[in-house]
Order: structure tokens, then C-alpha cells, then sequence
């Protein structure tokens, strides 16, 4: 069937803000689809509040709106923008759960607006647990059993044991078990309903120890359906499969099994009603019975569909927004091949693993155990000719910094339950490696035998206790080198001129690169992690885009199968390879690029600069010298003083007793923080000697540095030719110092201090962009102090703020790098020097809390948010109030407001009250807080603490039963179970707003007080509008 | 020891024998299904060739009787990548199938594309290239080969307990066919391939299944023959092979494709429904034909992938409805010929 004639513009829902389950798959999915929906003629629409993302930009939609992910940011934009359709299968379950909510609320019926690609029964099917059991039952398939109980007499005796309780609303599953016998469910489920703030507990059937697949199918509207990608779990059920180990295609059902869950999946797409689109579809399988359940569906495209994209290059969302616009699979011709149809399933020669990214040091005191929450925060994904040779690859793509803890650390060590034949082939893997002793040993056979099998130079070295470059020297005297295969879709069944390759050992290499246009290496991020995620992707996206406009070839080097970098459609030849010395050194080498880009994709490829020039080659715009004096504390020191730009007074010291020494040199409080750090890794701020000896306890090489307190945090953009520099962005941080700037909200342009403090930034930035040797991105972080203003650190590199940067100015800063870094000078590019937004732009952060029990919810100096969201208003409490929204913490407009404040904040704590009363809130305290303000003479409620003996409810009860529309709790530092930690546990737990420092809460009580609703604008018509 | 395989143009793919020591001579031809080793290599449509696995990792879920498509291997040898765990190499050993892994299968893959499938000959232990390849160069090549006779039931046998009997013409029937009938319901003969039509239709059947099998169609003159006094007499199912002599004896002519359709992945467009079915493929020959008795064509090349003459009473299909292995989309293709058979039956 043609493209439907009857619609003539859709709009498209994103995700949101980057939360752990939800990631850049699907800014993938996203900018995927808008662009087919353009090509076929449709006007685009986009929502979305994250401004890290590709599909945000103003050139991927007709009209883009950077607005709270909610019904309200919704209907406000389907009532401005009246679009014949909705299409919110691409946006994650945030998208779903929103088309579900503007359906049942009236508004696409009011608005005439169509849900297209899965629309409002079917969402219901795959989302309601009831309804989906009756759905999957009506086509001869089971669902997990399972009975929901509010009592101990309900308890279920026709469940097999052992069986799972799930207390209902409580944080990560808390107060859940396994029960084995009647007793011990008694036991358990009394514990359950105590711990469910609601009194109920979910008993299931429990699966733990079966397989787990998944199949990632296509339908369309002539209900053709097609599986696109098998996808085996190495961790069995009961660990999420966002957190498990994956290959693909899966490896261990004969093909009659796997027929079966094919007929399985294909029966589960057509019930549910999933008109056209792709969905996941989830299986447990016992090993031995062969017996199956159906865990779960999604009526969208999801991260293992982006996973299956990138293991197949079958191009799921791009099939998925042509098949909701009414063509059908025979029609859809296949991206790689060109000559077969998207009928064709895919059929692999090689192998994928996907290993998840945990992040679990940010959250001391979390339960680390793998469970049906997902938990991880990025994946990285291996792509080989033999499963070891992928799987090893995507586990060294993990880029752990040393000594982090995560789950399959190393071959020596799998988990329980792993199917015995990833056991067997794994211990042949590391057995292969055992049999040797020395490199010298060695001739080129051996070599090709330990490369085929995966094993990397840095392990091979490892295990020989020599460098890896000693390693990597032998093994090219035998002229063992690797060879680059094609990712086809087809396995070379069809000639495909794909750009999408992979290394391998021993085998003809295809597709050498011709010499023609000069070329670019650029190098990708990486895994997601905390502290560096998609902002980075998106600086890689831009830069792709921009050499290429330049008459570059670019070369993308990634191995996260998340992003927008890691689609083929990106860049002329992209490499999915680890991110590490061999690899990207080979690549380089193959490739013979005129440089290689390094300064866009966040540390990982600033840690490899030095790898690349060893090795040959050249760092194109800032080299990376200019990252030594940057990250070298005394040399960066020094280039400040000879500069007359001030920083922190500051030492090193090599043990705890040095560091107290430096510590009492440079005044209280300090900053202690082992040398090299991302993310504020292991940043603690110290005021007693003991602190600054505890913090530096085992660290090695520490920095101690005074710590600003109350100071006001700048964070620079800026763009550097070399000599000249123009200062894009001073953004002002709403959180005061200590709190990492990757956590803190921001502003743009600064709302708090004046021009002449932006001025100054201007001047210092000048000064040290130069010196530094920048020719791109910089990023300056100052802090204003005593009215006096400091540098704290420059990154010569694109920052996470710079996709925030470029939309909040309407410039793309990356482009701007590009050309920079290529050869122009600042003074040819066509950049708004000297011109500042006439609107305020708010930046604001999401936490993954929720998910980390026992890891206390305050904000400090270690970086801990998964992602942002911004919001653009006519002045800084608008927008704010609008950021909030957008980050899931709409802030109220009245009510009670629960103050409890460490000491020292006392004064300021009764300033707040004062504000909170004159607009209204009733104020409520504990303690020393309500002395305070009684004694400031505001009404104020005293109420107990939990640790406090008496009657009557405490504030965590309060905080529970949703008595209390505002916390504003600042941490003592007494840390894990304190009073302060229950309450911010229990706000967390009830969704109330939580502020935890008081420069945060005096914006929040400003924007309560003064914003706006504001007029909802588009990217496009703020451009279009300046100031 | 190692071992590696030699095509008719000289080039050479070393590997490690995982299978029996020996030379093994015929096709090189590939396949792209991801599950079903087992079924493949015993499948008699693969009689006389060399089958190598695009899938890189073969031989993980180990070997079942059940599996196999006929009594014993009927490929000649076996290219991998790579064969994992233990029970897959010693089954191959046991049955005397040369097999090589290490093999850069991918190469190999690119080489039948761009040249076609090719005479060959896999070798697991030590031996003259030059000489073997001399020997390779000297073999028949596919196109003209009657090889059903190797492959078919010396005597006729039973399968199955229903009202409706069904005769099954033998050429290197799979199992899985003979499964698909009986679990219709039906009482199968097989019988074997030279059969006369003369007898066949004496045991009144409700319908002829004209199998599968290996070997050029082209060179099965006295077989088209058979079928072509069947046309009309007694509804037709031709499947693969069966396919290929139904066309060739309603005066369609068949040709050698360059290096076939094997796998479990092809789509298939129904003209009738514009559906798609996803199916299991496996031959080296294909129909042509673009007239009004095409009923299914290949959305891959657009070759022949159905025949129907309806006042004939025959139908035909290119690829397994049976599967075994691959996807189950066309099963409802034997499940609605045999209803068909059992209506014509009771009018």
C-alpha cells in the first residue's frame, strides 16, 4: 500500500530526560523516524524536553518544542500545532504512557487527532496486567501466574514454590523475597504488607533460573510479520534484561524451539493489536521442559530494538515510521542491500553481545544485587565472528575505571545459571590464553588463534605481565593484523555496499577504504555512564555532519548501541569497535586519516589522544598537550598565575596525614578528591581534619583544594581558534557550590549576577582559552566568591552543556568547533558574537534515586543524575518552574511545606518560611527548624521525627499520606538512615518535590511565586523571534 | 589436523577438519538459516554438495535423532566457522562427513555469489591441492545430474491413520513433509520415485505430493513424464523439486540459478493476498514463468516461487511449507491442500 494521502502532519512524542531504562535509543528511534516522515513529504512535529538529542535539533522537524513531557506540554502543543496524527510508538514508555493519557483524557479526540503506529486498545492490551493475561491466554500462551494480596489470609496456596512477593510501591522492590515453603510465605508477605506504603504485595510465580529471550518483530498492515532479531539473555530471569548480558542472534534453541517462539511472537503482536511497528517481545523458557511464558510485551520500539538495529542493521524505527504511515513490509526496500525488502529477515554472520554499564560507586550504600528493577546506566556492545571474540570485546567496551565493582568482571568469575554453553566456550577462551607464557613464544598461527578467540593486546599483556604495546609490536611482526568485515543484514547473501564494519582476525578484509576526499577519524563516547552520556553523542552527531559538509569523509568510531552516532546513516564508514588503544590505533591506521577528532566524545577519547599520536597520527584542533595542562594540576596552576586569573587556594598530597597537611595550609573547608576523577568521583568536601584524613585514607594521589563554600557557580562555553576566543554561554548554576555542575540547574543567559561578573568570565575565559592551546570547544567552570572570582577547571573539550548551549543561543556550537578545528578562523564563521538571548533558558537534572535503596537522595559534589531537561521562558522563575515540571518535580502552588535544615542554614531556612507563609504554605518543622521560625514569629507545626520518641505522626508518615506538598531538607552529613535521609527517602517515595540545598529552594519559592505560564514556542519560532 | 576446501577456479579456504578425515567431492553451495545444522546436512536435497553455514557458530545444541530429515547425512561436507561443543564434530565423525571449521566462511560466501556455485571438493587431512583440484575439475557439474535415485525409498511405506490416503512421490522426501501430512490427518504413502503413474493411481489417493529432492529437474525426463500423466487425473502438490517437474511437465522450462536460495529467511510474496511469507528455502534450480499460473513469486530475486492450474488440479511451491528448518508461515499451505483433497474427496 502507498503512504497514506489522508494525513499531512504528525507529531512525534521523545522520551524525555535520560533515565536508567530509558537512554538515547531512543533519540535513535526519534531522529530515525522524523527523518523518513520528511522524506515522505509529512510536516513534522516533535516533543521533547531533553536538549541532548539529535532529533531536538532544529533541522530534524518542522516544528520542535522543547516542553514538559506531560498532558498539559502536550495538549499546549497538539492545540497550537493540530496534527492530523500522533505517532508514539518511538518515545519510549514515557510516550506510550503520555498517548494513553491524551487519549483517555479527550484531548486527541477534541483535537482530531489520530494515534498512529499502535494505537489506544492495543497500548491497553500490553500495558494493563490483567488485560494482557486474558490477551495472551485467547491465543493459547501464559503470562507468569500471579495474585495480588492485601492481607495474610489471602495468601495463595495454588502457586507452585517457590514464588516471588513484590510489596507494591516500594523503592526498588524493597521488602520482596523468594519464598520456598507456606512458612516462609507467611513470613514474608507479613513483611511485604508492611513495607507496601499501600498494604499489598504482588505473589508471582517465579521464573528465576529459566532462559530468557527475546525477539524484536514487525508488523504491518496487511499483517505481514517479520522477526527482525532473536536475542538470548546470558543472565537467566530474574535479572532485568536491561541489566544482563545479551547475544545475539540467540545461540542455544535448536530450530524447532526457536520456531516455536517465533509462532509464539508472531501470535503475541497480532493479539495485542499492534497495528503496524515494531515491538519486543519477552519470553522465559525452562531449559529443560521446554515450557515457555510470555513476560512482557512493548507496543513500541524499545532499547533492545535499538540493540537489534544495531546488531542486524535492519533499521527498526525507520521501518516502523513508514510502516505507520501505511506502507507495508514487501515495499520498504532494505537500507544495506538496496535490492531485498524489509520482508527479508535478517540473518547474521557474526555474532553481538551487549554488556550493561553499571554505575553503582555513585551510590554508596545501594543494594548492588541484580533484580527485576533495571539498574544499569549504559551498554556497550561487541560485535565478532565467534560469540567469545564478541563477547570479549563488548566487555572491554565497559571502559571500567579501575577498581569499580560490576558484575561479570572477568571470565574467572560467571554468574549462576549461565547456559553451559556460553560456560564451555568461555573457558575455551580463557584456556587459549593460559597455554601461553610469553609473546616470544608465539608465531603467527598462535597469534591468530588468541585474536580470533577475542582476546585483546592490554589482556594478552596482562597475562604475560609486559605492556600492551610490547604485545602489540610482536604480534605485527608476524603480521597478524586484524581484517574489517561488513554488517549486511544478509551475511553477504546480497552484495551490499554497507558502511557498517567490524574487526575480525584471520579472514579477508572488504571494503578497504579508496582513496578520495581527506578523511576524519572521530571518535564516539562510549558507553553511557554517569558524567558522560548522550550530550556527548550529540557533539559526535554534530561533528560527523559538519566534516562532512566540509568535503571530509567521516569515520565514526563507537561502541554504543544506543546512539545516533552508531547509525550508519551518521557518517560514511562507521567502525563498531572498542573504544581502546588497539582498536581505534588499527582503524587509524587502516584509514590513514588527515586527523582524528577527539574533543567531542567527552574523557574517552581525550584518554586515547595520546595512544593516537604514539601511533602516528594527529589530533585535529586542540592537541593534546593542551589536555595535560588542562588536567595537570601545577602546570594548570601555573598558566593561571602567569595569566593573573585566580584559582582556589590548593595542594597535593600523597597520604592522609600530607593531606591534613595541606588541608590546614589552605584554610577549611576543603575539597579533597583523588587526582584524576570524572564525574566528582570520590569529591568530598571536608570541614574537620578527621574528614580530610578519612577522605584521602587510600586514595594515592590527592587533591585538596579550599572549598568555595556559598560561592556562586559560572559554567563557560566557548569556541577558540587558537588565538581568538568567543564566549558562547555563561551559564549560572541555581545550586550553590559542592554541588557537581553536571547535577546543579543552570541558567543561561545568568540571571543572579551581573553583567560585569559575565563580563569578567568573558575576560578570564579569553585569557586561558588561548594559552591553553584550544582550537574548538572549551569549557570553563568559575565560581564567584567573596566577590572575587576563581577558575575551577577547564576542559579543553565539548562539554555536557553545549547541546543545551546551542539551543538555548539558536547556534550550533559543534558546527561552529568543526569548522574551527578544519581551518577557519573565528573571525569567518557567522556566529552571533556579542548578542544575548532575550528569553531565559533553564537546564535541570534527573536522578536515578529511585532506583538505589539505601543510597542517600542529596546532591553534592559526586556527580549522580542520568540526564536533563530544559525549558525556555520570557524570565528565569518561568522557565524554572517549567524545567522542574519537565523533570518530573512539578512544583506546588500551595499547600504544606515541610522545612528541616542543618544549622548553619538556620537564618536562611527562616527567610524561606517567610516567603513560603506570605505566599500561602502552611509550614510545618521539625525540631530546630521550627524553633527557628516560631522564633522569627511564623506559624509553624512542629512534628517529630522518626527517631524522636512521642506520639502522633512523624514526618515520614506525613511525607507518606501526601500531607505535605514541599520538603526542603539540607543534609547534615550524618549520612545512611539519618533522619534527613528517611524523610528525602519517603518524599521520594511519595513524588514529593525535594530540595536538599537552600540556593534550590530559594529558586523554587521564586518560581512559585512568580512564574508563568508563559507561551509555548517552538525552536524554530524562537529563532525566528530573537530578542 | 587441518584441512581446507578447493573451488573449481582454484581458490583455496584453509580450515581444521572437526568431522571425518577424507576428501569430499561436490557443490559448493551456502546457507543462510541460523538453526537447523542437523536438518540441513541430512536433508536429500543437499545429496552431493558441500554445505557451508553463513551461521558462525553451529553445532551448540548438540544432535537428536529427531532432527534428522532422513535416515542418514546426505550432504558430502560440512564449511563452519566455527563447531562447538562435543556431541556435533562427533556425530560428523561418525557419519563420515568431512568437516572443516576455521573457515572463513564470509569469503567463501562472496566468492559462490560472485562466480555461482561451483564443483569443489573439502579435504580434512593432508593432501596435493593441485591434485585434488585436477579432481575437482574432472567432476560433473550439478546442472544435468539425476541424482534422485540415491536419495529416494527403495520400497513404499506407510505414515500416518486417516480417512483420506495420500501418496507421496519420493525424490528425496524430508521428513518434515511427511510429518506436516500426518499431522493433517492423513494416511500417507510414500513411494519410491520411478514409480509408474499407472500404479500410483491405482492405489487411489486423494492427492499426489510430489517431494522435494536434489539434482537438476532438466535431467529427469522419464519423471516429468510420470507427472505429466498424473496432471489432471489427481490433485497435485509439488514441492521444491516436486515443483520444478509439475512446471516441467506442464511446459514450463527450469534453469540454474547462480548459487540458489538456502536458507530460512526468504520472503515470499502470495499474488492472490499480496501477503508475505516467510520461508524456508533450498534449491539450486528455479522455474520460469511470469503467466497467469504464477502464484508466488520471490521478493528476493522475483524468481518463481508458486504454480497454480486450477483446472488441473496442481499446485506447486519453490520453497518448504514444511520448514524443517526455519519459519512456520506456510504451513497452512499443506494444511489447506489437503482440506482441499479431503472436500474434492467426499463431493
Amino acid at each position: 500500500m502507498p503512504r497514506r494521502p489522508d494525513l499531512e502532519s504528525i507529531c512525534l512524542i521523545g522520551s524525555g530526560p535520560i533515565v536508567i531504562g530509558q537512554a538515547c535509543e531512543f533519540d535513535y528511534a526519534g531522529s530515525q523516524a522524523l527523518k523518513v516522515l520528511r522524506a515522505e513529504g509529512y510536516r513534522t512535529i516533535v516533543v521533547n524536553s531533553n536538549p541532548a538529542t539529535i532529533m531536538t535539533d532544529p533541522g530534524f522537524a518542522d516544528r520542535t518544542y522543547l516542553e514538559p513531557l506531560d498532558v498539559e506540554g502536550l495538549a499546549g502543543v497538539l492545540e497550537r500545532e493540530r496534527p492530523d496524527a500522533l505517532l508514539p510508538t518511538l518515545g519510549g514508555q514515557t510516550a506510550l504512557n503520555l498517548a494513553r493519557r491524551l487519549a483517555q483524557d479527550g484531548v486527541l479526540a477534541d483535537l482530531g487527532v489520530e494515534l498512529v503506529g499502535a494505537g489506544f486498545d492495543a497500548i491497553c492490551r500490553a500495558e494493563d496486567r490483567g488485560l494482557f493475561r486474558r490477551t495472551m491466554e485467547s491465543v493459547g500462551l501464559r503470562v507468569p501466574e500471579s495474585r495480588v494480596v492485601t492481607s495474610l489470609a489471602e495468601a495463595p496456596d495454588d502457586l507452585a514454590f517457590p514464588v516471588i512477593l513484590r510489596p507494591a510501591f516500594t523503592l526498588g522492590g524493597h521488602g520482596g523475597g523468594t519464598a520456598t515453603t507456606p512458612a516462609e510465605l507467611e513470613r514474608l508477605l507479613e513483611r511485604g504488607l508492611a513495607e507496601s506504603p499501600v498494604g499489598q504485595v504482588l505473589v508471582e510465580e517465579s521464573l528465576v533460573g529459566w532462559d530468557e529471550f527475546e525477539l524484536e518483530v514487525m508488523r504491518d498492515a496487511r499483517d505481514n510479520v517479520v522477526v527482525v532479531c532473536s536475542i538470548e539473555n546470558l543472565d537467566p530471569m530474574g535479572v532485568h534484561t536491561g541489566d544482563s548480558v545479551t547475544v545475539a542472534p540467540q545461540m542455544t534453541l535448536p530450530d524447532e524451539a526457536f520456531q516455536e517462539l517465533r509462532d509464539a511472537a508472531a501470535r503475541v503482536i497480532r493479539a495485542v493489536g499492534v497495528e503496524t511497528g515494531g515491538s519486543n517481545i519477552q519470553f522465559a523458557r525452562e531449559r529443560e521442559t521446554g515450557e515457555l511464558r510470555v513476560i512482557e510485551m512493548n507496543p513500541r520500539v524499545s532499547r533492545s530494538s535499538a540493540l537489534a538495529s544495531k546488531a542486524t542493521g535492519y533499521p527498526i524505527a525507520k521501518v516502523a515510521a513508514k510502516l505507520a504511515v501505511g506502507y507495508t513490509l514487501d515495499e520498504i526496500p532494505n537500507d544495506l542491500t538496496r535490492t531485498t525488502p524489509a520482508s527479508f529477515e535478517p540473518t547474521l554472520d557474526y555474532v553481538v553481545v551487549k554488556f550493561p554499564r553499571f554505575a553503582f560507586e555513585k551510590f554508596p550504600g545501594a543494594d548492588e544485587t541484580l533484580g527485576t528493577q533495571m539498574k544499569s546506566v549504559g551498554e556497550a556492545m561487541g560485535i565478532g565472528r565467534t560469540f567469545t571474540e564478541a563477547f570479549l570485546k563488548a566487555m572491554r567496551s565497559r571502559e571500567l575505571e579501575g577498581g569499580a565493582e560490576a558484575p561479570w568482571a572477568g571470565l574467572d568469575d560467571l554468574p549462576e545459571g549461565v547456559h553451559p554453553w556460553f560456560r564451555v566456550e568461555l573457558k575455551r577462551a580463557r584456556e587459549l590464553v593460559r597455554s601461553t607464557r610469553a609473546a616470544s613464544d608465539l608465531v603467527a598461527d598462535d597469534w591468530l588463534r588468541l585474536k580470533r578467540a577475542g582476546w585483546a593486546d592490554a589482556d594478552l599483556a596482562a597475562a604475560w605481565e609486559t605492556s600492551e604495546e610490547a604485545v602489540r609490536a610482536a604480534r605485527r611482526s608476524w603480521g597478524v593484523r586484524p581484517a574489517y568485515r561488513r554488517v549486511d543484514s544478509c551475511a553477504a547473501e546480497v552484495a551490499a555496499e554497507s558502511n557498517y564494519l567490524y574487526s575480525t582476525w584471520g579472514e579477508e578484509d572488504e571494503g578497504r577504504p579508496a582513496r578520495g576526499r581527506p578523511r576524519v577519524v572521530i571518535l564516539g563516547s562510549g558507553p553511557n555512564r554517569i558524567g558522560q552520556g548522550i550530550e556527548f553523542d550529540y557533539c559526535c552527531v554534530h561533528a560527523a555532519q559538519t566534516f562532512g559538509a566540509l568535503g571530509f569523509e567521516t569515520v565514526m568510531v563507537n561502541c554504543n548501541p544506543e546512539t545516533v552516532s552508531t547509525d550508519y546513516d551518521t557518517s560514511d564508514r562507521l567502525y563498531f569497535e572498542p573504544l581502546r588503544a588497539e582498536e581505534v590505533g588499527e582503524i587509524c591506521d587502516r584509514e590513514s586519516p588527515v586527523g582524528v577528532v577527539a574533543q567531542f566524545g567527552g574523557q574517552t577519547p581525550l584518554k586515547l589522544a595520546r595512544a593516537v599520536e604514539a601511533a602516528g597520527h594527529r589530533i585535529l584542533g586542540t592537541p593534546s598537550e593542551a589536555v595535560d595542562l588542562a588536567e595537570d594540576r601545577e602546570r594548570f596552576a601555573g598558566l593561571c598565575g602567569r595569566l593573573g586569573v585566580a584559582v582556589p587556594p590548593w595542594g597535593v598530597a600523597e597520604d592522609a596525614a600530607g593531606a591534613v597537611a595541606v588541608a590546614e595550609e589552605v584554610g577549611y573547608p576543603v575539597l579533597v578528591r583523588p587526582s584524576y576523577v570524572l564525574g566528582g568521583r570520590r569529591m568530598r568536601v571536608c570541614y574537620r581534619p578527621e574528614d580530610v584524613a578519612a577522605a584521602a585514607e587510600g586514595a594515592g594521589h590527592v587533591l585538596v583544594d579550599r572549598f568555595l563554600e556559598g560561592a556562586v557557580e559560572l559554567d563557560v562555553d566557548a569556541l577558540c581558534d587558537g588565538e581568538e576566543t568567543w564566549v558562547a554561554a555563561v551559564m549560572e548554576h541555581v545550586e550553590e557550590a559542592g554541588v557537581h555542575s553536571g547535577d546543579s540547574s543552570c541558567a543561561l543567559p545568568p540571571v543572579g549576577v551581573g553583567p560585569e561578573v559575565v563580563a569578567e568570565c568573558e575576560e578570564v575565559v579569553r585569557s586561558l582559552a588561548p594559552a591553553l592551546g584550544v582550537v574548538g570547544l572549551v569549557n570553563v567552570q568559575l565560581a564567584l566568591h567573596g566577590g572575587r572570582l576563581y577558575v575551577l577547571e577547564a576542559n579543553p573539550r565539548a562539554s555536557r552543556t553545549v547541546p543545551f548551549a546551542s539551543k538555548a543561543l539558536g547556534v550550533n556550537l559543534v558546527e561552529a568547533a568543526c569548522r574551527l578545528i578544519a581551518g577557519s578562523r573565528l573571525a569567518d564563521l557567522e556566529v552571533p558574537r556579542g548578542q544575548t538571548p532575550g528569553h531565559v533558558s533553564v537546564k535541570a537534572s534527573v536522578f536515578p534515586f529511585a532506583r538505589f535503596p539505601g543510597a542517600d537522595a542529596v546532591l553534592g559534589p559526586e556527580m549522580r543524575s542520568t540526564g536533563e531537561v530544559m525549558a525556555t521562558a520570557a524570565d528565569f522563575p518561568s522557565a524554572f518552574a517549567r524545567a522542574e515540571r519537565a523533570a518530573g518535580r512539578p512544583l506546588p502552588a500551595g499547600g504544606t511545606a515541610f522545612l528541616s535544615v542543618r544549622d548553619a542554614d538556620k537564618p536562611a531556612a527562616v527567610e524561606l518560611g517567610r516567603r513560603l507563609d506570605a505566599l500561602g504554605f502552611s509550614l510545618c518543622a521539625t525540631g530546630g527548624t521550627a524553633a527557628a521560625l516560631a522564633g522569627a514569629g511564623l506559624a509553624v507545626a512542629r512534628i517529630r521525627k522518626v527517631t524522636e520518641a512521642g506520639d502522633g505522626a512523624t514526618v515520614v508518615d506525613l511525607i507518606r499520606r501526601k500531607r505535605v506538598e514541599l520538603v526542603v531538607n539540607t543534609p547534615d552529613g550524618r549520612g545512611a538512615r539519618s533522619d534527613g535521609y528517611l524523610i528525602r527517602e519517603a518524599a521520594l517515595l511519595a513524588r514529593v518535590p525535594c530540595v536538599t540545598t537552600l540556593a534550590g529552594a530559594a529558586a523554587a519559592v521564586e518560581a512559585i511565586a512568580r512564574a508563568t505560564r508563559g507561551e509555548t514556542l517552538s525552536l524554530q519560532e524562537r529563532v525566528a523571534r530573537p530578542a | 589436523m587441518s584441512g581446507f576446501l578447493v573451488l573449481e577456479d582454484g581458490s583455496v579456504f584453509r580450515g581444521r577438519s572437526s568431522g571425518a578425515l577424507g576428501v569430499a567431492h561436490g557443490e559448493a553451495v551456502f546457507t543462510t538459516a541460523m538453526t537447523g545444522y542437523q536438518e540441513i546436512v541430512t536433508d536429500p536435497s543437499y545429496a552431493e554438495q558441500l554445505v557451508a553455514f553463513t551461521a558462525p557458530m553451529v553445532g551448540n545444541y548438540g544432535v537428536s535423532p529427531q532432527r534428522s530429515e532422513s535416515a542418514r547425512p546426505q550432504a558430502r561436507a560440512v564449511l563452519m566457522r566455527r563447531a562447538t561443543g562435543e556431541d556435533w564434530p562427533r556425530w560428523l565423525q561418525a557419519q563420515g562427513i568431512v568437516a572443516l571449521e576455521e573457515v572463513d566462511t564470509r569469503a567463501l560466501v562472496v566468492r559462490l555469489r560472485e562466480r555461482g556455485a561451483m564443483r569443489a571438493a573439502a579435504v580434512a587431512g593432508a593432501a596435493s591441492v593441485e591434485e585434488v583440484l585436477a579432481a575437482v575439475r574432472a567432476q560433473a557439474s550439478m546442472a544435468g545430474r539425476a541424482l534422485v535415485a540415491g536419495v529416494s525409498t527403495p520400497e513404499p511405506y506407510r505414515v500416518g491413520r486417516g480417512p483420506t490416503p495420500v501418496a507421496i512421490l519420493d525424490y528425496g522426501c524430508k521428513r518434515s513433509i511427511v510429518e506436516r501430512l500426518a499431522a493433517s490427518g492423513v494416511e500417507a504413502t510414500v513411494w519410491p520415485h520411478d514409480i509408474d503413474a499407472g500404479t500410483l493411481l491405482a492405489s487411489r489417493p486423494a492427492g499426489v505430493l510430489l517431494s522435494n529432492g536434489p539434482g537438476d529437474p532438466a535431467a529427469l525426463p522419464a519423471h516429468v513424464e510420470v507427472v505429466r500423466e498424473l496432471l489432471g487425473r489427481v490433485p497435485l502438490l509439488g514441492i521444491c523439486l516436486g515443483h520444478q517437474l509439475l512446471a516441467l511437465a506442464a511446459g514450463l522450462e527450469t534453469f540454474k540459478l547462480p548459487f540458489g536460495h538456502r536458507g530460512a529467511n526468504h520472503p515470499v510474496l502470495e499474488l492472490a493476498t499480496s501477503r508475505v511469507l516467510v520461508t524456508s528455502q533450498n534449491h539450486g534450480f528455479a522455474v520460469r514463468g511470469d503467466g497467469p499460473e504464477v502464484t508466488h513469486v520471490s521478493l528476493y530475486d522475483g524468481t518463481v516461487e508458486g504454480l497454480a492450474l486450477p483446472d488441473r488440479r496442481a499446485r506447486s511451491l519453490q520453497f518448504h511449507p514444511e520448514a524443517g528448518p526455519g519459519p512456520h508461515d506456510a504451513w497452512p499451505e499443506i494444511e489447506a491442500w489437503v482440506e482441499e483433497i479431503r472436500y474434492a474427496q467426499a463431493a
